[in-house]
């Protein structure tokens, strides 16, 4: 059955009355980033006023693949559980060339994780879940039918002018976090350039809802007979609900194309029968494109307002939801004034790096998909005229590369003879724990995970000394027998040692306060 | 002397997939078909095999 749209209540803000204080953080936009910001912030003690121009969550399932790290990230938001069980845990992608399989992929979860290689689940209940979550936390104050129309920075501060069904107000915070989507009306206002690339190709979007016994698998044909010379995607989501793409050309009319008369035999044709009915159409472009910088001062751009890819791939929302790990705790400690703000730097390096890999690999799969006349073209279809003949071949046809977070360069203490997988920069493995996990019992605040190893009581993280299963020897300690690892709150790997002292681990934990 | 090699052997193929389109870029048909063939000849030469070579012409014609 189709999603049921039900809208949320507005409420006069207070600020309609009389001044609001200062507050703390406000967060402009309550899609999935700006949700998850809030409750991010709220996991670190931090208040924070989201305003949203609208009062529906996201109309069209857009974003539906989540991938691991996403879940374990709304995991310590308290709805990973719910999105995994509603979702659909695919984990098969088969890829066509005209009408014949010319390769597969089995995302072949590894056993000892909580969270799954991918879960499909439309984008408007991922922001019903975290919609809910916001509004059981006294520590967020979420404001539906509040439309910000300008900004002022000032040295310590950011002014925003919101609008609303009863008048306008305005909001002061420390700092404004810009959640508002791939058209940032905060960042036009800030008159910011958004750079990148533009594909000249436009892919038809649908979801369907029909009844079929399908498995929950990716299937990606370039140039099926059903849909001549162009490419095509078929993936399920829950509810019997299916997601098509199909590529249209670049001078395809984008209005014309979205009206059912049209819409519907195309789909006919991908299906193979007209007992379907359409949930939702749109008609779009893909750009790549990021901001130079994503702190301004006083207001951080957070999500699509930072940085858009194309979807091939699955990069947006789960690049932003990494956005969100990455700088919850270090504003937290900013605001609270256990770090400089200098620690801020970190997070326009570090997610610039995280972004400038997800340009990289969407852009190249859409390169692959939709390629120019002349050697992209030829390269492209000999590309998969050979995976028909050579296994090599099969792993060169790239119809999306699907998001795995990147590695952050560090500087932390490193050993060789540890598992590469577990290396500073990493995101920490997860592993059981008895009837928990390990990544559970990480984040939120530094930990020292001790592994074998001695260690006496250190001021600023928490000690944990979890018994050495064997998965965890094959994920932290490979061929040592003991090390001690310290994790950031975000679950990242900051150094590790077979053998340190107090002076080493002090000085590590400096360093990552300091955004050494 | 050995055989072809047709199963998965280049790390980050994504990246020279790039790297190679890169090279073709503001290239002509014709300039594109040379660099196409000084490529080819180069890699002969780098493979240095003959049998492996032999072996690829034929993969590459099969049908
Ligand atoms: C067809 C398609 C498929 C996709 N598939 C995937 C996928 O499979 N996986 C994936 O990870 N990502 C996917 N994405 C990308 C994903 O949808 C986005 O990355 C994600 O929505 C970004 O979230 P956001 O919160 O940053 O922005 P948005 O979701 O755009 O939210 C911005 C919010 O800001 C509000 N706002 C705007 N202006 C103002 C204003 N002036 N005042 C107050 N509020 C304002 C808006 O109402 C909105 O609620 C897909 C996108 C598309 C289009």
């Amino acid at each position: 059955m189709p999603y049921d749209y039900q809208p949320f209540p507005y409420v006069a803000p207070p600020g309609l009355s009389r001044p609001e204080p200062r507050h703390r953080v406000v967060i402009v936009g309550a899609g999935p980033i700006g949700l998850a910001m809030a409750l991010e912030l709220a996991n670190h003690g931090v208040e924070s006023v989201i305003i949203d121009d609208n009062d529906v969550v996201s109309v069209g399932s857009r974003a539906i693949c989540w991938s691991k790290r996403s879940l374990e990230i709304l995991d310590r938001l308290g709805v990973g559980e719910r999105a995994v069980e509603k979702g659909v845990t695919w984990k098969v992608g088969r890829t066509f060339h005209r009408d014949a399989e010319v390769f597969n992929f089995d995302l072949l979860p590894e056993e000892g994780h909580k969270m799954p290689a991918f879960v499909n689940l439309q984008q408007y209940y991922v922001e019903q879940y975290l919609v809910e979550a916001v509004q059981a936390n006294d520590l967020i104050d979420l404001r539906f039918k509040n439309k910000v129309t300008g900004i002022e920075q000032n040295a310590d501060f950011a002014r925003v002018e919101v609008e609303t069904p009863d008048g306008t107000y305005s909001l002061e915070a420390e700092y404004l976090i810009a959640c508002d989507g791939a058209r940032s009306p905060v960042r036009g206002m800030m008159g910011l350039e958004f750079d990148g690339e533009l594909f000249e190709e436009r892919f038809l979007i649908a979801d369907i809802e029909m009844k079929a016994d399908t498995p929950p698998e990716r299937w990606f044909w370039f140039e099926p007979t059903f849909h001549t010379g162009q490419s095509a995607l078929l993936h399920k989501q829950p509810d019997n609900i299916y997601r098509i793409d199909l590529q249209l050309g670049w001078d395809a009319d984008p209005e014309e194309e979205r009206k059912p008369e049209h819409v519907i035999p195309r789909i006919e044709k991908v299906v193979g029968h007209s007992d379907f009915k359409l949930d939702w159409v749109s008609v779009y472009t893909f750009q790549c494109r990021r901001l130079q910088r994503f702190v301004h001062d006083r207001v951080i751009f957070v999500g699509d307002s930072a940085h858009v890819v194309s979807p091939f791939g699955a990069r947006g929302g789960n690049g932003g939801l990494q956005d969100v790990d990455n700088l919850g705790w270090k504003l937290a400690a900013v605001l609270e004034g256990s770090a400089e703000t200098v620690l801020l730097e970190t997070y326009d390096t570090e997610r610039i790096h995280g972004t400038d890999e997800n340009i990289m690999n969407s852009s190249r799969s859409t390169k692959f998909m939709t390629p120019a006349d002349g050697a992209e073209r030829l390269f492209r279809d000999q590309v998969l005229a050979l995976a028909a003949k050579a296994p090599f071949a099969r792993s060169w046809v790239n119809s999306g590369r699907l998001s795995i977070p990147c590695v952050y360069p560090s500087h932390g203490n490193d050993d060789p003879a540890m598992p590469r997988a577990s290396r500073p920069g990493t995101v920490a493995p997860d592993a059981p724990l008895g009837n928990d996990w390990l990544l559970s019992q990480l984040g939120g605040r530094l930990v020292l995970l001790v592994l074998g190893a001695e260690l006496d009581n250190i001021d600023g993280a928490e000690i944990i000394r979890p018994e050495v299963t064997d998965t965890i020897r094959r994920r932290y300690l490979g061929s040592e027998q003991r090390a001690i690892y310290l994790i950031r709150p975000d679950q990242v790997v900051a150094a590790r040692w077979p053998y340190t002292d107090k002076t080493a681990i002090e000085r590590a934990i400096a360093d990552i306060w300091r955004g050494a | 002397m050995s055989h072809l090699l047709d199963t998965p052997n280049l790390t980050d193929h994504d990246g020279f997939y790039a790297e190679l389109l890169a090279a073709h870029k503001g290239l002509s048909e014709p300039e594109s078909h040379a660099l196409n063939a000084q490529l080819v000849l180069i890699l002969a030469n780098h493979i240095g095999d003959r049998q492996v070579l032999s072996e690829a012409l034929v993969l590459a014609r099969k049908v």
